[in-house]
C-alpha cells in the first residue's frame, strides 16, 4: 500500500507541474501583461515583484525562479494586499474553509448514504421514490439558489438561523454547511441507491440469504461495502466540487474563507495571489483523488493483493 | 418447414428503438421532461417576436412591482418586464448548455472511440491522459480563463466543453471496446466487410444509446456550471443575461423584492429537472437490461 | 418412512410487464431422508423457481406463490414467517448455486463467509465463538478436498479455482449439518473433468451423512449415477416422476423420451466424408500470443504455442478442449481473425498469413464462422433481412433484385419461417437466433466454416435440432467444417477426425471412435472418463469406484 501511495504521489508531481505551468502561463498571457496594472498599484509592491519575478528577465527565468519559489512553499506576495504574502492569506483563510468543507461532507456522506440505501431496500416503492424525488430536487437546486432561499425562508422569514458570518453567532455555521452539502448529499444518495441495488442483485446475497443471515447482516455486512464503492470513488471529485462550492457559500455568508479570498482576488485581478491558490488548490485535490483512489483499492480484496504483489 | 410458403408478408418486427419509445412513453416523469424541454425551446427561440416587452425597456419611475396582470412576473428596480427578462436569459442559459455539450460531444465520442477501437498500447496512453486531466481543478481553471481573458461567451464554451468531455470519452471508449469483443463484430470482421461498414453499420448505432442518455444529462451540468460563474459575476456579463445572472442580481435584492431571485431561481431548477428526468427515463428505456422479455 | 419434505401443488406465479407468467403449476414431490431426487428440465422450466420458492428466496414481486403445501418436519414452508425461515435456512436446509464464480462475496474472505451460519445461528443457544466456529470450518474444508486448509481459511474467493469455490461453497452448505441440501445446477459452470470430481463429493458426502439432496439439473446425463429419483418438469409443469431406473429405462413420457433421445450418445456409423487430394486448411507452427495491458505490468498469454494441423476437404473436425486450452482462439486464428505470431495458415493453396487485410478480403467469402452465443452474434439493430443481405450484397452475391429471394432461400435452408423476415434478433429465441447466425454463415457459399462451441448456450432439445442442421447443410452444400467444442459427447456425435487441446498445445488427435477406444495420453483419458453417461447403471459402478 505504501509503495502504491508513494508511486502515485511521484506520478502527481508532472500534473501538478503542468498546472503550474498552465496557470504561470495563463496569468502571464493576460492581455496587457500581467503585472502592467489596469489599477494603481503601490510603489513598494511594484517593486516587491520585480524583485520577486524579475519581471525585467526573460519568462522562462521568471518561471524558473518562481517555479523554485513554490517548491520551497514560498507563494510570493499578494498584489493587492501590501505587505502581506500569498502564504498568509492562504493560510488565514485555510482552516475556515476546511471546518465548512467538513461539515458539509459530513452532512453529504451522511445524508446521502442514508437515502440511498433506505431506498434501495425497497425499490420502486414510496421508500424508494421519497428519498429520490429529494434527491432529485437537491441536484436540481444549485448552492448559489438554494443558499439565498434558505436564508430567505430561515433567516428573514422565520429568523431561526443567523444568516451570515462563522463562528460568531452559535448556529452561524447550520445553513452553510447545509447550503454547501445539499447538492453533494442529492448525488451520493443516488449513487449508494445504485451501488446497492446493483449488489443486492448478486448471486452471493442470495447465498447469504440462504445461510439464515439476517436482513441487517446481508445489508451491513454483505452489501454496504461493494455498494458504497461508487461513493467512494466519488469522495475525490466531490471535494474538488465542494472547493468550487465554497466560493458561492463563502460569498452567500461573507464567511472569510479561502473561496471567497479567491473570488475576490479573481475581481481585483489579483495575479499572484490567484497563482498561488490555483497552485494550491490543485496540490489539495490531486491529493484527496489519492486518498479517494486508496480507499477504493483498500475496499477491493482483489485491487488490495494486486497493489501488494507490485509493492 | 416453410419452404412451400410462396406468400412473403413478412410480419413487422419492433426494433429496439421502438422498443425504446415505447418504454419512454410509459415513463410520464420523462415525458413530462420532453414537452417541457420541447417548450423551454420554442419559446427560446421564438423570443424577439413573442416577448411581451423590449429586453432593454425601463420604466425608472414604477421600478420594481410584484407580478401583476401587465407583468406576469413583476418588473425589476429598473421597471424591466421580468418574464421577457428571464425568456432572454433562458436564450443564452439553453444556448451555452446545448452549445458547451456539443464540443464535449464532439471531443469525447472521437477520443473515446479512438482509443476504444484502436485498443493496446494507444488506448493505454490515451486514458491514462484522461485520467490526469481528472484529477486537474478545471473549475478553478475556468475561473482563471475568464479572468485573463475577459467573460467570452465563445471561450465560455469551448472551456465548459474541454471540462466535459471527459466523461463522455471514458463512457464511449468502454462502450467501443465491448462492442468490439462482442460476437457480431467479429462475424462482421470474417465477412470480409470493410472497417468504414463494420464503424458505421455495426459500432455506431450500437453506442447511440449511452451517448443519446449521457448527452441529456451533460446539457444539465453544463448549464449549471454556466449558471455559477455568472452568479459569481465570472460568467455571462451584461448587457447579456443569463439565468445565472439574474439569480445573482435576485439575491442582491432578495429581501425586498423576492420575486426577482424566485421566478429565475423556478426556470432554471425546472429546465434541470426535465433534462434530468429525461435523461434518467432515457437511461431505463435504453438499457438492454430492462428489455420487454 | 415419514417423507422430510412433501411438496403438493406448489403453485408460482410470475407478473410481470407482460402478463402472467406460471412458472411453478401445480407440481407435487416428496423426499425421504437421505433420499437424492433430481428435478431436471430445459430452462424455463420451472425447476429452480421450485426450489427457490421453499426458501423464501424468490424476488416478490413479480414472484407469488399462488398455492400448495412444502411440509418440512412437520411444519409449512410457504407459510412460515420470516423469523421462522430464518431458523430453516442454511440450518435445516442449505443450498448450492450454480455459478461458483459469483456466489460467493468478494470482499469477504472464504474464512468468514463459511463461519457466519455458525456464529450468527439464529438460535442463541446454537451460536458458537469464531475460535470454534474456525475450527469446525477447516475441518470441513478438509473433508471437501482443500489442500492447506488453515491457510487458505483466510484467502478471498477470487484466489480459488472455479472447482474450488464450489467446494467452498459446499463445505459452507453443510457447516451447520443440514438433513436437506438443494444443489442448483452445481456443476453447469465447471469443466468436465472437474464436474465429476464436484458429483463424486457430493454423492459421498451425502453417503456419510446421510443428508437428504435436491439436485436440479439440466442434464439427464449428470443425475443418472447420482439420483434416487427423478422428476421431469417442463414449462411449470411435472411431467413424469419415479425412480432414476424406471425414467430411464421403462419411460412413460413423451417428453422425458425426446429429453432421453436428444442426448448425443455412443458411437455413430462412420461415414467416410473427408475427400482425397490436397487439403483445404493446412496450419504449421501458429503461435497466437496476445498481450494484456490492463494491469500496471504487460503481460504475454500463450493462447496457441505451436500448432499444426490439416482439414481436409469434405470433413468435420472436432475441436475439444476444457476453458482456457485455446481452442476458440486456434478457430479465430485459423480464420485470421486474430493476429498471429509466428507460422503459416494455408487455405486451399495460398498463405493466408501473407495476405494483407484488403487481400483478405475475397478469401473470407470462402470461409465463415459460427458463434457461441446466439444473444451476441446478432447485431441487435438489424432485422433478420438486413442481418442476412448484408454479406450477400456486399459479396456481389446477389443485387438489389433478387436479394429477397435469396435471403428467402436461406431463410428456407436453416428452417427459419419467412414471415419472421422483419424481426429483429430480441424477439427470437435462443435457437432461431442460431439458426440465423447459420444462415448468415452460409451466405456466402463458405468451403470452410469453424463453429465455435455452437450449442452449448443451448437447451438439449434445440441443440439436438441444430446439430441435425448442421449436419444437413454440411452434406447438402459440401462443407468443411472444424467444431470446436467443450463438450465431448457433442464432438463425438457431430466429427470424423477430433483433436485435444490443453494450455495452447496439441495433446492428441484421430478418428474420432478409434480415439474414444484407445486413447493414448493419460489427459484424454481423464477427460473421457469424466464423461456423465445418461445410463443410471453404468454411472453408479463408476461413482462409486
Amino acid at each position: 500500500m505504501f509503495r502504491f501511495a508513494l508511486g502515485r504521489l511521484l506520478q502527481a508531481i508532472p500534473v501538478l507541474l503542468v498546472v503550474i505551468t498552465m496557470t504561470f502561463m495563463l496569468v502571464h498571457s493576460a492581455p496587457g501583461g500581467p503585472f502592467s496594472a489596469d489599477k494603481a498599484v503601490p510603489a513598494e509592491v511594484l517593486e516587491a515583484l520585480e524583485a520577486q519575478y524579475n519581471l525585467d528577465q526573460p519568462l522562462w527565468q521568471q518561471y524558473i525562479s518562481y517555479l523554485g519559489d513554490v517548491v520551497q512553499g514560498d507563494m510570493g506576495p499578494s498584489f493587492k494586499y501590501p505587505g502581506r504574502s500569498v502564504n498568509e492569506l492562504i493560510y488565514s483563510g485555510l482552516g475556515t474553509t476546511a471546518e465548512l468543507g467538513f461539515y458539509a461532507m459530513l452532512v453529504a456522506i451522511f445524508i446521502g448514504v442514508i437515502a440511498g440505501v433506505t431506498a434501495s431496500m425497497r425499490p420502486n416503492t414510496m421508500q424508494d421514490y421519497v428519498p429520490m424525488t429529494a434527491a432529485m430536487i437537491g441536484i436540481c437546486m444549485p448552492s448559489f439558489l438554494l443558499g439565498p432561499l434558505l436564508v430567505l425562508v430561515f433567516g428573514i422569514h422565520l429568523e431561526w438561523l443567523p444568516v451570515s458570518g462563522w463562528n460568531q453567532i452559535p448556529g452561524d455555521k447550520i445553513l452553510p454547511a447545509i447550503t454547501l452539502g445539499t447538492g453533494y448529499a442529492a448525488y451520493i444518495a443516488r449513487l449508494s441507491r445504485g451501488g446497492m441495488l446493483e449488489v443486492l442483485s448478486q448471486d452471493y446475497i442470495r447465498t447469504a440469504r440462504a445461510k439464515g443471515l439476517s436482513e441487517f447482516l446481508i445489508i451491513g455486512k454483505h452489501a454496504l461495502r461493494g455498494g458504497l464503492i461508487p461513493v467512494v470513488a466519488f469522495l475525490g471529485p466531490a471535494f474538488a466540487g465542494l472547493l468550487g462550492g465554497s466560493f458561492v457559500v463563502e460569498t452567500i455568508y461573507q464567511i472569510p474563507g479561502l473561496g471567497r479570498f479567491y473570488v475576490q482576488a479573481a475581481f481585483n485581478r489579483d495575479y499572484t495571489m490567484i497563482l498561488g491558490t490555483t497552485v494550491f488548490f490543485a496540490t489539495l485535490i490531486i491529493l484527496f483523488n489519492l486518498l479517494s483512489d486508496m480507499l477504493a483499492v483498500w475496499l477491493n480484496p482483489k485491487l488490495r493483493q494486486q497493489v501488494r504483489g507490485e509493492g | 418447414m416453410n419452404s412451400n410458403s410462396i406468400d412473403a408478408t413478412a410480419e413487422k418486427g419492433t426494433s429496439l428503438w421502438e422498443d425504446a419509445w415505447i418504454k419512454l412513453r410509459k415513463n410520464r416523469l420523462a415525458l413530462i421532461g420532453l414537452g417541457l424541454l420541447i417548450f423551454l425551446c420554442v419559446v427560446s427561440l421564438l423570443t424577439p417576436w413573442i416577448a411581451p416587452y423590449g429586453y432593454e425597456e425601463q420604466d425608472l419611475l414604477m421600478g420594481a412591482t410584484p407580478p401583476s396582470a401587465e407583468h406576469w412576473l413583476g418588473t425589476d428596480i429598473f421597471g424591466r418586464d421580468m418574464l421577457t427578462r428571464i425568456m432572454w436569459g433562458g436564450r443564452v442559459s439553453l444556448m451555452v448548455g446545448f452549445i458547451a455539450t456539443a464540443v464535449a460531444l464532439a471531443i469525447g465520442v472521437i477520443y473515446g472511440a479512438v482509443a476504444g477501437y484502436v485498443g493496446g498500447r494507444v488506448d493505454a496512453v490515451m486514458m491514462r491522459l484522461v485520467d490526469i486531466l481528472y484529477a486537474l481543478p478545471f473549475m478553478i481553471f475556468i475561473i482563471l480563463l475568464m479572468v485573463v481573458f475577459g467573460r467570452n461567451l465563445l471561450l465560455l464554451f469551448f472551456a465548459i466543453g474541454a471540462v466535459e468531455w471527459l466523461t463522455m470519452a471514458r463512457i464511449v471508449r468502454g462502450q467501443v471496446m465491448s462492442l468490439r469483443k462482442q460476437e457480431f463484430v467479429e462475424a462482421a470482421h470474417s465477412l470480409g466487410l470493410s472497417q468504414w461498414i463494420i464503424i458505421h453499420r455495426h459500432i455506431i448505432p450500437n453506442t447511440l444509446g449511452p451517448v443519446i442518455v449521457y448527452t441529456t444529462l451533460t446539457i444539465p451540468s453544463v448549464m449549471l456550471l454556466e449558471a455559477f460563474l455568472s452568479f459569481l459575476g465570472l460568467g455571462i456579463q451584461p448587457p447579456q443575461s443569463s439565468w445565472g445572472l439574474l439569480i445573482n442580481y435576485g439575491v442582491e435584492t432578495m429581501e425586498e423584492y423576492p420575486w426577482l431571485l424566485i421566478f429565475p431561481g423556478i426556470a432554471l431548477s425546472l429546465t434541470l429537472f426535465a433534462l434530468n428526468f429525461l435523461g434518467d427515463g432515457l437511461r431505463d428505456a435504453l438499457d438492454p437490461r430492462t428489455a420487454k422479455d | 418412512m415419514a417423507a422430510l419434505l412433501d411438496v403438493k401443488n406448489l403453485k408460482v406465479h410470475f407478473h410481470t410487464r407482460n402478463g402472467l407468467v406460471k412458472a411453478v403449476d401445480d407440481v407435487s414431490f416428496s423426499v425421504n431422508p437421505g433420499e437424492t431426487l433430481a428435478i431436471v428440465g430445459e430452462s424455463g422450466s420451472g425447476k429452480s423457481v421450485t426450489c427457490y420458492s421453499l426458501l423464501d428466496l424468490l424476488p416478490k414481486p413479480p414472484a407469488k406463490i399462488e398455492g400448495g403445501t412444502a411440509m418440512f418436519d412437520g411444519e409449512d414452508l410457504l407459510t412460515c414467517n420470516k423469523d421462522r425461515m430464518r431458523h430453516f435456512r442454511g440450518n435445516d436446509i442449505a443450498m448450492i448455486f450454480q455459478d461458483p464464480m459469483t456466489s460467493l462475496n468478494p470482499n469477504l474472505t472464504v474464512g468468514e463467509q463459511l463461519i457466519e451460519p455458525l456464529i450468527y445461528h439464529p438460535d442463541k443457544e446454537r451460536r458458537q465463538d469464531r475460535a470454534t466456529a474456525k475450527l469446525r470450518a477447516i475441518e470441513l474444508l478438509n473433508e471437501v478436498g482443500i489442500v492447506d486448509s488453515e491457510r487458505r481459511f483466510d484467502s478471498y474467493p477470487h484466489e480459488f479455482s472455479g472447482g474450488m469455490r464450489q467446494r467452498v461453497m459446499i463445505a459452507m452448505a453443510l457447516i451447520n449439518e443440514p438433513r436437506l441440501l438443494i444443489c442448483d445446477e452445481p456443476t453447469t459452470a465447471l469443466d468436465v473433468t472437474i464436474q465429476a470430481q464436484i458429483l463424486e463429493l457430493i454423492k459421498k458426502l451425502q453417503q456419510s451423512r446421510d443428508v437428504a439432496v435436491i439436485f436440479i439439473s439440466h442434464d439427464l446425463g449428470v443425475v443418472a449415477g447420482i439420483a434416487d429419483k427423478i422428476l421431469v418438469m417442463c414449462n411449470g409443469v411435472a411431467m413424469e416422476s419415479g425412480t432414476t431406473d424406471n425414467i430411464f429405462y421403462k419411460t412413460k413420457d413423451d417428453y422425458t423420451k425426446r429429453l432421453l433421445s436428444a442426448i448425443p450418445e455412443g458411437a455413430k456409423t462412420m461415414k467416410n466424408r473427408a475427400q482425397a487430394g490436397s487439403p483445404l486448411v493446412e496450419a504449421k507452427n501458429i503461435r497466437t500470443w496476445f498481450k494484456d495491458f490492463s494491469g500496471s505490468k504487460t503481460i504475454t498469454v500463450k493462447a496457441v504455442d505451436d500448432m499444426s494441423l490439416t482439414i481436409k476437404r469434405g470433413e468435420i473436425l472436432g475441436l475439444v478442449g476444457e476453458s482456457g486450452s485455446g481452442k476458440s482462439t486456434l478457430g479465430r486464428s485459423i480464420l485470421q481473425l486474430v493476429p498471429t505470431q509466428e507460422g503459416t495458415v494455408t487455405f486451399d493453396g495460398t498463405d493466408l498469413t501473407s495476405l494483407s487485410p484488403k487481400q483478405m478480403v475475397p478469401w473470407r467469402r470462402r470461409m465463415q464462422m459460427i458463434f457461441q452465443d446466439p444473444y451476441a452474434s446478432l447485431n441487435p439493430r438489424m432485422t433478420v433481412f438486413e442481418t442476412l443481405a448484408e454479406p450477400l450484397l456486399y459479396h456481389g452475391i446477389a443485387n438489389k433484385h433478387n436479394v429477397t429471394e435469396q435471403v428467402q432461400a436461406l431463410m428456407d435452408d436453416v428452417g427459419l419461417a419467412r414471415a419472421h423476415m422483419r424481426k429483429y434478433p430480441h424477439e427470437f429465441s435462443g435457437g432461431q437466433r442460431q439458426r440465423i447466425a447459420i444462415g448468415r454463415a452460409i451466405a456466402t457459399k463458405p468451403e470452410l466454416i469453424i463453429a465455435d462451441e455452437p450449442v452449448s448456450a443451448l437447451d438439449v432439445t434445440i441443440q439436438a435440432q441444430i446439430l441435425d442442421l448442421i449436419l444437413n447443410l454440411v452434406e447438402r452444400h459440401n462443407l468443411t467444417m472444424m467444431f470446436i467444442s467443450h463438450d465431448l459427447s457433442v464432438v463425438r456425435y457431430i466429427s470424423d477426425r477430433v483433436m485435444v487441446m490443453h494450455h495452447g498445445v496439441l495433446v492428441e488427435q484421430g478418428n474420432t471412435e478409434t480415439l474414444w477406444a484407445k486413447p493414448k495420453k493419460a489427459y484424454t483419458k481423464n477427460l473421457l472418463k469424466a464423461i456423465p453417461l445418461a445410463d443410471p447403471k453404468s454411472e453408479r459402478t463408476r461413482l462409486s469406484n
